[in-house]
């Protein structure tokens, strides 16, 4: 099989606080084939962001250091890439993202200058060419008005606009990954679902591979084709979109499916999982899950559940019910008083 | 705004004047003058009439243009002031100048790297600049660099020895309109420790303004998108960051560069520099109302037009900000 465009291997990334080290994320694997959509989704905490900085290489400063692993980027360990080789890397090839469309643009300098500026970073060309490709990448992501747009500053664009804007500029070089941190979070439903399909279009005509990263199992059923799910700075599990929500391997996966809002308007109240994410680096031994599960038993607070193939294929879980004959999660988890 | 403002301040300039104990005429004629001739010379000045007829003749005359006369040389303030302000507005011009290069840099520097030693060791003398006496770092200047080092000169504006022919009377661009390169290393030579002198407060507060705006501009969105899409550090600092932290820095900016105007009037009595403030300290010994009401409007008027701008400079940057 070809090589994987991203290899994320055993990832460790700490932050050096007063309180000592924070192990935000805490031996992560994963890889991002070319072209395809992968989502990340997890409870806030629980280190999506901080993975994404650690690719980007954009971690806070003195505070956030990638202490562990290897990020390979079409055959690069990026975690040993000089800051001048990542400079030619971000933007060029692995483009991003935010979730705050409102203060995610340069509220000094106009659309055209922002475009500009990202195009001429990594295109030799004269401004005047990339003026002109500006524009076109504003008409390719949906802005009609884009000639005149050039030259407006972003406090005259609305929170979709803007992050429009945004997508317009992380896909100006045509990167070979995009990651996008909660894209659609801070914008209305409406506004969500069309820029979900903008992403989706932009995907299938360029190749562009997107890291979506997200806390809404929605989002990830919309456009995503294989799915991590993060807990407490770990991958919990892995697997195709349809296995996933299928049939969920993880008691915390099921937990996020649960929850999501019931489309069809059922008066049941809304499910959300009891408790909280531990802080990093808080659980010592054991399932970092377990104050949570209602599946947990003895074993799972004596030893720690590594990532397990469920058998399908691509399907991994860090639950030692996986081990279990017949394993995995009912549809409709059960208190653990009535299983036994 | 701005004629209100100035039309309060000449009110207020008016009665402190008059409120300062002691006669012009009694000044000029000094002790031994008779009662008769101190009477007869404060009727010429029209100082025997009553304070407002005396205040209505001040605007009257400020309506047209006319900053009044000297009563103690009895020539036009309007032609005698100037030489004095050029020589003012120079060594403000400079001190501001070094002011706003320096402290500008320092803070951005030390916001770039934080808790490095360069943020630590330019935050302390920031510390120490504020609280700085001017006349105590004047004195300490003047002891160093021109009595034990002998670089600098003490005092004055020029070489005695090699007088300068005043054309604009902004002695940096007579002596090059005139084409003196001597003449004009001997003018920055003069500048430099009066204008440090007076730059050691602005400087400080400016760095650090610009430090501690610099690094809430840093933590923002924007900056995130800017590194993302591959943009060096160099250019995020200056270009990307500082942009966006240089707008309350020019409030600063405004303000100390009134308040500048104020500590002028201090470090040319220290450098025996022939400017604004010793024109009105002058005029404040002869009790010469006129001139010192003028000349204090006039430094007023400059504050205000700094601040105005600002406020240009403030639209001019920032596009959220619309003038009707
Ligand atoms: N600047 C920082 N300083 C210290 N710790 C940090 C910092 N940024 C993140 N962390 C730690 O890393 C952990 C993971 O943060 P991260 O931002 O990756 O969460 P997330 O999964 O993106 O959550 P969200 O959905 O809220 O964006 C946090 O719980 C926090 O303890
Ligand atoms: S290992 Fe145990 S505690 Fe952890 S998720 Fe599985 S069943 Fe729950
Ligand atoms: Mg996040």
């Amino acid at each position: 099989m070809e090589a994987p465009l991203l290899e994320v291997r055993g990832l460790r990334t700490s932050f050096f606080t007063d309180d000592g080290e924070i192990p935000a994320v805490d031996g992560v694997d994963f890889s991002a084939r070319e072209g395809e959509v992968l989502g990340i989704v997890g409870e806030s905490g629980c280190g999506k962001s901080v993975t994404s900085l650690s690719i980007m290489g954009l971690l806070p400063k003195g505070i956030g250091k990638v202490v562990g692993g290897e990020i390979w980027f079409k055959g690069e360990n990026l975690v040993e890439a000089s800051e001048r080789r990542m400079k030619q890397i971000r933007g060029n090839e692995i483009a991003m993202i935010f979730q705050e469309p409102m203060t995610s643009l340069n509220p000094l300098f106009t659309i055209g200058d922002q475009l500009v500026e990202a195009i001429r970073l990594h295109t030799k060309i004269r401004k005047k060419e990339a003026r002109a490709r500006a524009a076109e990448m504003l008409k390719l992501v949906g802005l009609p008005r884009a000639e005149q747009m050039l030259d407006e500053y972003p406090h005259q664009l609305s929170g979709g606009m803007r992050q429009r804007v945004m997508i317009a500029m992380a896909m100006a070089c045509q990167p070979a990954l995009l990651i996008a941190d909660e894209p659609t979070t801070a914008l209305d439903v409406t506004i969500q679902a069309q820029i979900l399909a903008l992403m989706k279009e932009l995907n299938r005509t360029f190749g562009t591979a997107i890291m979506m990263i997200t806390h809404d199992l929605g989002v990830v059923a919309e456009i995503c084709d294989r799915v991590i799910v993060m807990y407490a700075g770990q991958i919990v599990e892995e697997g195709s979109v349809q296995a996933i929500f299928r049939r969920p391997q993880h008691p915390y996966t099921a937990g996020l499916i649960r929850s999501i809002p019931d489309i069809r308007g059922k008066k049941e109240r809304l499910y959300s999982i009891p408790g909280q994410v531990p802080k990093p680096g808080s659980v010592r031994c054991g399932c970092r899950f377990a104050e949570r599960c209602e599946y947990v038993f003895d074993r799972c607070r004596q030893e720690d559940p590594q990532l397990y193939e469920t058998g399908e294929q691509g399907h991994r879980t860090r639950c030692f019910l996986a081990l279990e004959k017949g394993g995995g999660v009912d549809e409709r988890p059960v208190a653990r008083s009535e299983r036994a | 705004m701005i004629i209100p403002v100035l039309f309060g301040m000449s009110l207020v300039v008016f009665f402190m004047i008059r409120a300062i104990p002691g006669n012009p005429a009694q000044v000029i004629l000094g002790q031994k003058a008779t009662k008769e001739a101190v009477a007869a010379l404060t009727h010429k000045l029209g100082l025997d009439e009553p304070w407002y007829v005396q205040y209505v003749k001040y605007i009257g005359g400020l309506l047209r243009g006319d900053l009044g006369e000297s009563i103690r040389t009895g020539a036009p303030i309007a032609e005698e002031i100037w030489p004095y302000l050029a020589a003012t507005l120079e060594l403000s011009l400079a001190a501001m100048l070094i002011a706003v290069v320096i402290g500008v840099n320092a803070g951005i520097i030390s916001a770039w790297f934080q808790h490095s030693w360069f943020d630590y060791i330019a935050m302390v003398l920031a510390l120490i600049g504020v609280s700085m006496p001017i006349f105590w770092l004047g004195l300490m200047e003047q002891w160093l660099f021109s009595i034990q080092l002998d670089w600098l000169p003490t005092s004055g504006r020029e070489d005695v020895r090699n007088p300068i022919e005043p054309i604009t009377h902004l002695y940096l661009i007579d002596t090059l309109l005139s084409g003196n390169t001597e003449q004009f290393w001997q003018v920055v030579q003069h500048l430099v420790l009066p204008s440090m002198a007076l730059a050691t407060i602005p400087m400080a507060i400016i760095a650090r303004m610009t430090r501690s705006s610099m690094l809430e501009v840093m933590k923002s969105d924007y900056i995130r998108t800017a590194r993302a899409k591959g943009v060096s550090m160099f250019w995020v600092v200056y270009k990307h960051s500082l942009k966006n932290a240089i707008i309350p820095v020019l409030t600063v900016i405004g303000l100390q560069t009134g308040l500048l105007l104020g500590g002028a009037i201090l470090t040319e009595t220290i450098f025996s520099w022939p400017g604004i403030g010793r024109y009105i300290y002058d005029a404040i010994g002869y009790r010469d109302y006129p001139v010192i009401q003028s000349g204090i409007l006039i430094i007023a008027a400059i504050f205000i037009f700094i601040n105005l701008i600002v406020d240009l400079l403030y639209a001019a940057i920032d596009p959220r900000i619309k003038y009707n």
